[in-house]
């Protein structure tokens, strides 16, 4: 069975507000699949339909072969017994040690104490917090809060892990310590993860799919490197926007957007085979063009390079682009006068 | 104070404490699972019933709205069924549970209720049954404002108390009325008002000092 989620045509409604309007997914086993949106866009209605946290109104979701729809409670539980879920913020019992609540699960499902010991104690050298083992969490950092809650979640060996902006209440550099370490513990463990975020960043780093969440539809779809190299609609080029800078704020200041009486035009090109262009800038930069690169830079996804190239060319005139494009074989993905200026 | 007066507020001392230990005891196990139950069958609880809930919730208004004095009377033929009496500190039980579990309830309800709602998500993502969710995760995390609702719930047993004088259960409260009040004998009256200063003082501070060790959010 390749497909451990999918979900088929759901739907969800809250009063007049569709949070899913019939949406389509399938992730497959072993990999991370990244849901992105913006607040409001139904990500957290979605993950919550995947352990049936939340009901759906119309459709199907299938969790390692079972149709959700068709189980009682108790088939619920089961279901959610094998799949973790970690949430942004944390969610441990206050009232119970960092041990007692990586513990929880296996207590929950009835398994002998000696097992369980053994098996938190590995969870919490996996997640490095074997030190913290008798400390009540408001003792604990952020991050630390997190790595209890992975170890929760993973104790009982899930073979499904959710993730509910799990970074988003966390600082840059524990986001990314949080985010390695759930790279390691899928890669150790074989857990298949779904999370959803509304970070480009989270995706870049961990995600080797990734799904556009915008009003309660998927708009966008595909493996990681794709998405960011190829973006096809405005929401996805915005998400991008945030890490991949904008020109600088000094140079957007002398934009035109008229060619009146412009002498050069600001051009972006975008492509995810940049590094193989060798050619480009030479063409680009003789004296017939005058190009300057004015931004730049060259980005890595799994292994595949893209970059944005922001030249300033020499205007000349209403053909200007046309003339461009005929001198730029084969023809790059994307180009884009982004404006005009003066000097 | 002469050694008939200590005599007398020895016994009257052993009354209030039966009295309000009882009934106090009664209304904690009693009230704390009315206030579950008021908690998750609320709309939105773990366990939601609605109709259910407001036909609870009514009833602990109407026995909270029931000033003691008359839940007392009004009480006497249940009593008698329950206890076999109508009088006599024993007697006096009764209508002090009856008072106080509702009362207990809804302190029990509000310290329930401000358990974190993520906290619930996060057990029943774990597939932990209603009951689990109960015993895992509502009662320890609400334990620190329990305790605390349960201290006030035992001060305003001994407000009650007094009254019980009334169905001849004797206690701190009768003393004060028939000796203090009644004979003008103000030194009992001022000691009755200092010892009853003292006891709240020591069980609220006592509550208060469990409720601050059982905390471990800070």
């Amino acid at each position: 069975m390749q497909d451990i989620v999918r979900l088929d045509a759901v739907r969800r409604t809250f009063g007049a507000v569709a949070a899913l309007d019939g949406v389509d997914l399938t992730v497959n086993r072993g990999e991370t699949f990244g849901i992105i949106g913006r607040s409001g866009a139904g990500k957290s209605t979605l993950i919550r339909s995947i352990n049936a946290l939340e009901k759906v109104d119309a459709g199907r979701v299938i969790v390692n072969g079972q149709e959700l729809g068709s189980l009682d409670e108790s088939g619920l539980n089961r279901v959610r017994a094998n799949i973790g879920m970690i949430f942004q913020h944390f969610n441990l019992l206050s009232m119970k040690t960092v041990f007692e609540n990586v513990e929880l699960p296996l207590k929950l499902a009835g398994r002998p104490r000696e097992l369980r010991s053994k098996a938190v104690w590995r969870m919490l050298d996996l997640v490095g917090l074997r030190d913290k083992a008798t400390v009540y969490p408001a003792k604990l950092s952020g991050g630390q809060k997190q790595r209890v809650g992975i170890a929760r979640a993973l104790v009982s060996g899930p073979s499904l892990l959710l993730s509910d902006e799990a970074t988003s209440a966390l600082d840059p550099e524990t986001t990314l310590s949080i985010l390695h370490l759930l790279k390691d513990l899928k890669a150790s463990l074989g857990v298949t993860i779904v999370l959803i975020t509304h970070e480009m960043s989270v995706i870049r780093e961990v995600c080797d799919h990734v799904a556009v969440l915008d009003q309660g539809r998927i708009i966008e779809q595909g493996e990681v490197w794709q998405i960011f190299g190829h973006p096809r609609t405005e929401l996805t080029r915005r998400l991008l926007r945030t890490v991949r800078p904008l020109l600088p704020q000094t140079l957007q200041a002398q934009l035109h957007s008229e060619p009146l009486g412009a002498k050069r035009l600001l051009l972006r090109l975008s492509s995810a085979e940049l590094e193989r262009e060798p050619l480009l800038l030479t063409r680009l930069t003789n004296a017939h063009w005058d190009g300057r690169v004015v931004h730049a830079e060259i980005d890595s996804v799994q292994g595949h390079s893209f970059g944005t190239l922001t030249l300033s060319l020499r205007y000349r005139g209403d053909q200007t682009l046309a003339a461009l494009r005929a001198e730029l074989q084969p023809p790059l993905d994307d180009l884009e006068v982004l404006g005009y200026v003066g000097g | 104070m002469s050694a008939d007066d200590l005599q007398l507020f020895g016994s009257a001392l052993a009354e209030t404490a039966l009295m309000v230990g009882a009934s106090s005891l009664l209304s904690l196990l009693l009230g704390l699972p009315l206030g579950l139950l008021l908690v998750i069958t609320a709309p939105g609880g773990i366990s939601a019933r609605p109709a259910f809930n407001r036909g609870l919730g009514s009833l602990i208004n109407a026995l909270r709205s029931t000033p003691f004095i008359i839940l007392l009377v009004a009480l006497i033929p249940f009593t008698r069924w329950v206890v076999g009496t109508t009088i006599g500190t024993v007697a006096a039980i009764v209508p002090l549970t009856i008072a106080a579990t509702p009362y207990f309830a809804r302190v029990a309800e509000m310290s329930l209720r401000e358990v974190d709602p993520g906290l619930i998500e996060s057990l029943r993502a774990l597939g932990a049954t209603r009951w689990q969710i109960v015993r895992e995760a509502l009662v320890p995390e609400a334990l620190p404002g329990l305790v605390s609702g349960f201290t006030v719930t035992i001060v305003t047993l001994i407000g009650s108390s007094a009254m019980a004088g009334a169905v001849g259960a004797g206690g701190l409260g009768d003393l004060a009325i028939r000796y203090g009040y009644q004979r003008f004998e103000t030194g009992i009256m001022v000691g009755v008002i200092v010892v009853l200063i003292v006891i709240v003082s020591i069980i609220q501070v006592a509550g208060d000092f469990i409720a601050r060790r059982l905390n471990r959010r800070v």
